[in-house]
């Protein structure tokens, strides 16, 4: 068993043990640091795989700006023991098992695939490098690039318009 | 890393990811599970692009197939954040209406 597996073990765990966290965890601020852990698992997870670039952006994207967005929000709305939804206990099992079956279907349609017997390059491949990332997506990919600033733009838009008071 | 071992973490996450939408009423909460889900989505695209470059480098050693996937997490992660302003905006002024986060009083379309 060598370090590149030992790494993805390590790494799948944790991110798995931070996802369970942040959906059992009572405090809103809890879940959001255990989603930051299970992001940064998954940034691991795209180094292992030698996608540096979408790592570094992953990190400075989801668990720097969208993550520091929730926490600010949630310490906005300044949660207390009146504004905590009331529970379930029929609903969350419910839901926990309907969760579970998806789980077990999925795996068992995926499991004997055609593909079981590829493997993922691992360490190796420049494909995730920004050099070859960058040449792709200024000439091949350039209109939706264009079009996702424009996309970027509507959504300033929209955000400014739902969230000012009447 | 064989790919089956990359398809079932991924969908661990995104069953994990389901689970939290199901069961948890806050409306902060069940947007953070659909950020998890969309990055078990990314984690699969990434690993399949890494196992189509493998699949093609064993022909052509320059070969550069498997850009397109690692591009297209990019776009996903352009879309997620201009979702995620979006969407706290509209928790925000939910908040400002009815003064709670809880999606089970969210069932009559208005306030």
């Amino acid at each position: 068993m060598g370090v590149t597996q030992i790494l993805f073990w390590f790494l799948s765990v944790v991110a798995l043990f931070s996802a369970l966290m942040m959906i059992t965890s009572k405090n809103p601020v809890h879940s959001v640091l255990w989603l930051i852990a299970t992001f940064f698992a998954i940034s691991g997870h795209y180094i292992l795989l030698n996608a540096q670039f979408l790592a570094i952006v992953n990190i400075i994207v989801y668990a720097g700006a969208i993550m520091v967005l929730f926490l600010f929000v949630i310490m906005f709305i300044n949660f207390n023991k009146e504004t905590e939804p009331r529970k379930n206990r029929w609903l969350k099992m419910i839901g926990a098992i309907a969760g579970g079956c998806l789980l077990l279907v999925l795996v068992a349609a995926l499991k004997d695939s055609d593909i079981k017997n590829q493997a993922a390059q691992v360490k190796e491949g420049n494909i995730g490098l920004i050099q070859y990332l960058g040449k792709e997506l200024f000439s091949t990919y350039v209109v939706p690039f264009e079009i996702s600033s424009v996309l970027f733009l509507s959504a300033m838009v929209g955000a400014v318009v739902v969230g000012k008071k009447e | 890393m064989p790919i089956n071992y990359y398809i079932f973490l991924s969908i661990a996450l995104f069953a994990i990811g389901i689970v939290g939408v199901l069961t948890r009423r806050n409306a902060i909460i069940i947007f953070m599970c659909i950020e998890l889900m969309l990055n078990a989505v990314n984690l699969l695209l990434v690993a399949f692009s890494k196992m189509h470059h493998l699949k093609a480098a064993m022909t052509d050693i320059t070969t550069k197939a498997g850009t397109d996937g690692q591009l297209f997490v990019f776009f996903i992660m352009v879309v997620a954040a201009a979702e995620v302003s979006v969407g706290l905006a509209i928790i925000v002024m939910m908040y400002r209406n009815i003064h709670s986060v809880d999606v089970n009083f969210l069932n009559r379309l208005k306030h």
